[in-house]
């Protein structure tokens, strides 16, 4: 086939009528570009509601639950195998909080190819002493400079310097909400009353503001140390392993792994955290369906354009047929026009996109539960441009698939002899 | 003698819509090179029918058609194409030049797709055609800008282009006043006579077919005089 030819007629059709080219390439132009500037944005946002959680939650939670001894004293009567107990003598155990032997346990974590880092932290459940009432608090023990890296913890101080948890003795971060019934400044000294009933004065040296309003009213920071000493505990009490792995989706035969070697309990962030997942997947499927459903709306408008194109175009068909080309070289020449409209839509489209999303990721946005953010949230991943295009193309391949066909089996001689 | 162009064996066609009509009954003749051959009879006898027959756009007969002495039946669409395009010019009685295009490019056209020289070649062969018949002042004009006369002249510039076997006109100077169809026949006679060319034209002008080599009449889809 004459390619070359081809193109040249096709290109002389399409010229000859740009007005309607154009309408039909403004469709394809605007969908494109709809498409992405809707998923750049609907990804950026997706983006930021599950770092809001993810982010800040470890893949796999290496932890010791506090229940009551599996291997309870009747089970090990044989004569009563096989009735009911209702006999559970032995209670739940608070020391079976810590994790036994985590020195080694870390060891192992840290030559585990599969783990991309982790950190230890303690949970520890106090009182904070406002005036005459008690408000109760959570203080997380954790290594400043690993918890930053890993779960951008400096990303959540508002005010003062989380390195300042190590460096000054007995320091406190605590939650912006938390902050605010204590009436706190930087600097203050709150006391804290731990579950033994001890008194702790805690100097604070910075606040943090999560995004989740609840979280921030309980939840304070402290240092490993300083944590163990307001239990009361030596050096070596942990009660939580964060891991981070290198590859998320495998988090939860990890953990499974975890929990037989370690002998701990072990959470994976699927289990914990199920609902986001789910949210993003609708979020992100509706978006695509906007987006494919203007994909579809412009193949139509292609599809018009062209049928109305080839019935005009008549006469100049059957001549080219009568001249010696062949139905399927009359095909090629109008399904080269529907692909230039695509092609050239689309490009276009890609551009009119990335300007939305550059007009979009500019307008402010600011919110009192999102500190780090200024504007609306934008993803450009290089993957919408990618389905983008190639849906433009696909789609008009087909809008112009039918009307083609329908020009290759124009009968010349009806035409001519029609007249 | 000369060769045989084309040949006609027996050739039946039926109009099956609305009702089965039996448009032309056992056509059978012989066309020899250089020969300039008009066939005429009646509105409806069935000529134009016979015509798009000859020229491998209509398939739908029985019996066989030889052009330059190849079996015309049992070829694919594409395979026709490639023979109307290489062996066969037509000039129509409405002009049917394509309005995107310059008169040069629509002249170039059937040889762009025969894609046998290259474009400059094309090129100059097409302002040799049109010189020969005194248009080549036309070339760079969008083929809708030009008179009817001389679209008529663009056209027989077009169907010479890649020096067919043969040139099927239907009606060619059925839509021009006197002047002009004098003028197109003065110019297939020197085709004829000058260039040993072979020309097929359907006609209903008694004047224009009695002036030819040799007349073909139909009557009621049947050859009456040849």
């Amino acid at each position: 086939m004459n390619y070359h030819l081809i193109i040249d007629v096709a290109k002389a059709l399409l010229l000859a009528r740009w007005k309607q080219t154009l309408v039909a390439a403004i469709g394809v132009t605007f969908s494109i570009g709809m498409f992405i500037t809707l998923l750049s944005f609907m990804t950026g946002l997706n983006d930021l509601l599950d770092g809001l959680v993810l982010n800040r939650t470890p893949h796999i939670r290496l932890y010791n639950e506090i229940k009551p001894n599996p291997n309870q004293p009747i089970y090990q009567v044989k004569e009563y195998a096989d009735y009911h107990h209702f006999i559970r003598s032995i209670k739940a155990s608070g020391d079976r909080q810590s994790i036994y032997n985590n020195g080694a346990i870390m060891q192992v974590l840290q030559e585990d190819k599969r783990v991309s880092g982790f950190s230890p932290k303690i949970t520890a459940q106090v009182f904070f002493n406002a005036g005459a009432i008690e408000i109760t608090g959570v203080v997380n023990g954790i290594e400043v400079i690993k918890e930053s890296q890993l779960f951008h913890f400096n990303d959540y101080i508002v005010a003062g310097e989380a390195a300042d948890l190590e460096k000054v003795p007995n320091s406190i971060i605590l939650g912006k909400g938390l902050a605010d019934k204590l009436l706190a400044e930087l600097g203050d000294v709150v006391q804290v009353t731990t579950a033994k009933g001890e008194i702790f004065p805690l100097k604070v040296v910075g606040f943090f503001q999560s995004g989740m309003l609840e979280f921030d009213k309980v939840q304070s920071y402290a240092s490993i140390m300083t944590t163990q000493k307001l239990l009361g505990k030596p050096g070596d009490y942990i009660t939580d392993i964060q891991i981070k792995l290198t590859n998320m989706t495998q988090a939860p035969s990890i953990a499974q792994e975890y929990r037989q070697i370690f002998g701990t309990d072990a959470e994976d962030i699927q289990t914990a955290n199920a609902q986001f997942e789910t949210g993003s997947f609708i979020r992100t499927l509706i978006s695509y369906a906007v987006g494919i459903t203007l994909l579809i709306v412009a193949g139509f408008g292609i599809y018009n354009i062209l049928n109305m194109m080839i019935f005009e175009k008549m006469d100049s068909i059957a001549i080219l047929k009568a001249i010696g080309f062949s139905g399927s070289d009359v095909k090629s020449i109008f399904l080269l026009i529907a692909l230039s409209i695509g092609f050239f839509g689309g490009v276009l489209g890609l551009m009119l996109g990335f300007g939305l999303s550059l007009l979009i990721d500019q307008v402010p946005f600011t919110t009192a539960s999102l500190p780090t953010i200024t504007t609306y949230p934008v993803n450009y991943s290089l993957a919408f441009y990618a389905i983008g295009t190639s849906f433009s193309l696909i789609t008009t391949f087909l809008a112009g698939w039918f009307p083609s066909r329908k020009a290759s089996q124009v009968d010349p001689v009806v035409i001519i002899r029609g007249k | 003698m000369g060769d045989i162009i084309l040949e006609a064996r027996s050739i039946n066609k039926y109009f099956r819509d609305p009702v089965t009509v039996k448009v032309l009954k056992d056509i059978n003749f012989i066309i020899k090179k250089g020969e300039f051959v008009s066939v005429t009879g009646k509105s409806g006898c069935g000529k134009s029918t016979l015509l798009y027959i000859l020229s491998t756009m209509d398939t739908d007969y029985e019996g066989e058609l030889l052009i330059d002495e190849e079996s015309m039946i049992h070829r694919t669409e594409p395979e026709l194409a490639a023979v109307r395009n290489e062996k066969i010019g037509f000039v129509f009685q409405f002009h049917y030049l394509l309005n995107e295009f310059t008169v040069l490019h629509n002249v170039m056209l059937p040889a762009l797709k025969l894609n046998k020289y290259r474009h400059d070649e094309v090129e100059h062969r097409a302002l040799v055609r049109l010189k020969m018949l005194g248009i080549e002042h036309l070339a760079g004009k969008r083929a809708n800008r030009v008179s009817g006369g001389e679209k008529q002249r663009v056209a027989i510039a077009r169907a010479l282009i890649n020096d067919p076997d043969i040139i099927m006109g239907d009606e060619p100077t059925g839509n021009l006043d006197k002047k002009n169809s004098e003028m197109v026949f003065d110019i297939f006679k020197r085709l004829a006579e000058e260039f040993d060319q072979t020309l097929l034209i359907v006609t209903h002008d008694q004047s224009f077919a009695e002036k030819t080599h040799r007349v073909i009449e139909m009557e009621d889809g049947k050859i009456t005089k040849f």
